[in-house]
């Protein structure tokens, strides 16, 4: 029930990320905007992430705890395994979560706190005095193996909210034999829906339909 | 019909086990795969050696005591259905058959195929029942039981406690059969006076016999020969909330 | 197979022997026989339980029985499809339906059923008194391990009502009140009653282990069921019962002598544990011969052939046999027959006649 809880929220969280960058797609005037405004929050920013540190803390902790258990509750393997119903996501949620944990690590230190690539800190301000969020994904993006990296993370997370995104009504009850079907298709088709809408991003990037507000 | 059967021997519940290999030579399709075994012990006592244990008792898939994973699959590839219900024509002619116990820790082997699920009796001790006396049989329109009420307890108690579910879950849960145990007699006006008390003290008990945990595979419902829903443990989910919360707030 | 089948089938078998190889659809509607609706035609194929079992015995043994081995006889859908359409008894029955094709592998909607009588329940049980405690102190029989509440034919429902009615309405009244008695007390495990019962099963445990001989559990086992089956089935005969009663001592003489049942008395022993209950099937096969050849009349299910109406059906001696026959067990073997105590049963409201379902 935690887990579903706060896997809500991180999912609503997905959500809100996907929706604010797609504003790429708008130009640059309108992110860099939508960044500032995010900025202009300052103490509530700084809540709301905490928050979601903490969501995505606890998370975490429940259900590696909760694998601990389900190992322990089967010591000895089957020499022989065939599955008739658990779909391979839904059997590898702690894996592709632990990936989508790594690959975050890694987009907070690209993207938010700027200190794998030098040259962000070259970035001007843009006509308006806001920080060119557009360029800076622009040049994040223009790496193969950056955006390799990312839309691997995004599969992941994809495959991870495949089973997710409709595995917490089950947890939380809210489900009978009708819904339930419905609801694990209607999960997969939210999954990789999200993961083409993030993925849009830095394909549109490397096919040069993107291109940097300015010149470094 | 000739078979390469590789069979888990465990000489007692210390020892360590391994696969042996036998050949089924001769088998009719007809034969069930019990039956099978039964042929296959016969002649494992005509050469001397020590026959097979494994559990079965009405062999028409209403006891839930045969329990074998058979190719990795809980009761064999014929769903729904228990290990009695399965017959040789479902597999190939000199197919490999692969027999493994039920394998979750709270389940320990007793010996070769033989389990021991005392801790489901012990999750149903803890209030798969109602303490309340029956008294004389009432008049039957007297207490009014709508009708999906009495099919979803029906459907429920239709578990027959083999344990597939938890030897078939990834994590080794039991969530499945919980949750029909506590549905069937949460449904019905008989089993209402202890609700909140019977899923708490049953999801206790549950927990620490040592099961998994449910992550919502649904690999339990495929597996189940009474086929019972995977919509009885949202079900079970949500009784246990309403627990807590009436626990909670003092009731 | 559910008798409630019986409700829409159609039983027959070929008139002739020689059809009996044919495919059921192969043989047209003049050369079948629909036996049960020949005999009872006004009850036809819903006679009773011992009645169209020992019908389809009958045939079966005049050579007429269909499918490999030639017992079985047809019990035939296709004119209930017509009439009342496939889904319907799909409705009805689709469950049946399915566990029939996962036995066979075949389509009862297109090809009749092959079914055969097989014992199922017996009749009788533990000797209980009126609280249903037996006659050891302490020691309840409830359900259909007692020997109360029997017919003619135990159906599942009356199975299942003794079951219940026993463990809702009886026993929370009688076994607290025997307890009552008890309290404080604990049967104590060193008296000497405890060490020689004991001993005694030690014994006998050892005594089986130890034999080693060549013939196997399960061979002994199904001689002793094809026995039964034989001489005391469906339908008996004082000859019949008679060679059983010298057959079964013998059997049972084999079996202390020339079983093998592996493995030790420490570990978990599946053919020990079988060897205890075949040792007392074959004790109790002896027990259920001796309680036919006693009961001198047609009764149920109990059917003596030498004793039967004109139609076919059973007679009874109410004048000798309107009593309950209750064994008392006196020891293992033939050294010890058991004895018999006569409960004679009397009937105020509802009097004994005899049925006919011609």
């Amino acid at each position: 029930m935690i887990v579903a809880i706060t896997g809500i929220i991180l999912i609503l969280f997905v959500i809100g990320h996907l929706l604010g960058n797609l504003q790429i797609f708008l130009g640059p005037d309108w992110l860099n905007g939508y960044s500032q405004h995010l900025r202009d929050l300052g103490p509530l920013l700084w809540l709301i992430r905490i928050f979601l540190l903490l969501t995505v803390i606890i998370h975490i902790y429940v259900t590696i705890h909760l694998a601990i258990e389900n190992r322990r509750a089967r010591p000895e393997p089957y020499i022989d395994k065939q599955y008739a119903k658990a779909t391979f996501a839904s059997r590898h949620m702690v894996m592709s979560g632990l990936i989508v944990l790594a690959f975050i690590v890694y987009h907070l230190a690209h993207f938010t706190v700027r200190i794998t690539d030098a040259r962000f800190a070259l970035l001007r301000p843009d006509s308006l005095g806001h920080y060119d969020v557009y360029s800076m994904m622009v040049y994040g993006f223009q790496s193969y193996l950056v955006s390799g990296f990312y839309v691997l993370g995004l599969f992941l997370l994809a495959l991870h909210l495949s089973h997710g995104s409709s595995s917490f009504f089950q947890s939380l009850g809210l489900n009978d034999k009708k819904l339930t079907p419905r609801l694990a298709v209607g999960g997969r088709i939210f999954a990789w829906l999200l993961f083409a809408g993030y993925t849009s991003i830095p394909a549109a990037v490397l096919l040069g339909l993107v291109k940097p507000a300015q010149q470094l | 019909m000739n078979f390469r059967l590789r069979v888990w021997r465990q000489p007692n519940a210390k020892a360590r086990g391994k696969l042996v290999d036998y050949e089924a030579r001769d088998i009719s399709p007809n034969t069930s795969f019990l039956e099978m075994l039964d042929i296959l012990n016969d002649n494992l006592l005509g050469r001397g050696e020590e026959p097979i244990a494994f559990d079965s008792d009405c062999r028409e898939g209403i006891c839930g005591v045969c329990s074998l994973t058979i190719n990795g699959e809980a009761h064999g590839p014929d769903h729904p259905g228990a290990v009695c219900e399965l017959y040789m024509r479902k597999f190939r002619d000199g197919a490999t058959i692969i027999v493994e116990p039920f394998r979750v820790r709270s389940f320990p082997i007793i010996k070769d195929l033989v389990i021991d699920r005392r801790a489901l009796d012990r999750i149903v001790q803890a209030g798969g029942f109602i303490s309340a006396r029956a008294g004389s049989a009432p008049e039957a329109n007297s207490i009014p039981i709508p009708k999906h009420d009495a099919d979803l307890a029906m459907e429920a108690a239709a578990c027959i406690g083999c344990g597939a579910c938890a030897a078939a879950c990834p994590n080794g849960s039991a969530m499945l059969f919980t949750a029909a145990k506590v549905s069937h007699l949460s449904l019905l006006p008989q089993g209402n006076p202890e609700r909140v008390a019977r899923v708490l003290k049953m999801v206790q008990v549950m927990d620490a016999e040592g099961f998994g945990n449910c992550t919502n595979t649904y690999e339990c419902e495929a597996v189940c020969p009474a086929e019972i829903s995977a919509s009885f443990i949202a079900k079970l989910n949500r009784e246990y909330a309403r627990a807590s919360l009436r626990r909670g707030a003092g009731e | 197979m559910s008798e409630s089948l019986r409700n829409d089938g159609r039983v027959w078998v070929p008139k002739r022997k020689e059809d009996r190889e044919k495919a059921p659809g192969e043989i047209p509607e003049t050369d079948r026989d629909y036996y049960l609706e020949r005999k009872y035609p006004s009850y036809g194929n819903l006679a009773p339980r011992d009645i169209s079992s020992r019908a389809a015995k009958e045939v079966c043994d005049e050579g007429r029985g269909v499918g490999p081995g030639g017992r079985g006889v047809y019990l035939d859908f296709a004119d209930a499809i017509k009439r009342l359409g496939k889904n319907v008894i799909r409705e009805r029955y689709g469950n049946l339906f399915e566990v029939y094709e996962k036995i066979t592998g075949e389509d009862a909607y297109k090809r009749p059923m092959r079914i055969y009588p097989a014992v199922h329940y017996t009749m009788g049980g533990l000797w209980v008194d009126y609280n249903l405690m037996s006659n050891v102190p302490g020691l309840f029989v409830i359900g259909e391990a007692n020997f109360s509440d029997h017919g003619a034919n135990r159906l599942g429902a009356s199975a299942l009502m003794q079951g219940l009615g026993d463990g809702y309405f009886i026993l929370p009244y009688t076994l607290p009140n025997y307890l009552a008695g008890q309290m404080g007390k604990r049967p104590p495990d060193d008296s000497p009653e405890f060490h020689k019962a004991e001993a005694e099963v030690r014994a006998r445990v050892k005594k089986m282990l130890d034999i080693d001989g060549k013939r196997s559990l399960d061979s002994i086992h199904r001689e002793l069921g094809l026995l039964l089956w034989d001489k005391c089935g469906m339908s008996r005969h004082a000859k019949g019962l008679r060679e059983a009663l010298v057959k079964i001592p013998e059997l049972r003489e084999t079996f202390w002598r020339e079983v093998r049942v592996p493995g030790n008395d420490e570990d978990f022993n599946q053919s020990l544990e079988r060897a205890g209950r075949v040792a007392d099937f074959l004790e109790f096969a002896e027990l259920m011969c001796t309680d036919a050849l006693a009961r001198n009349e047609s009764c149920g299910a109990h059917f003596r052939e030498e004793h039967q109406t004109p139609e076919g059906e059973a007679l009874r001696d109410d004048e000798k046999h309107a009593a309950v026959f209750a064994w008392e067990f006196q020891g293992d073997g033939q050294l010890a027959s058991p004895k018999l105590h006569r409960e004679p049963l009397h009937f105020e409201t509802v009097h004994l006649t005899q049925r006919s379902y011609k």
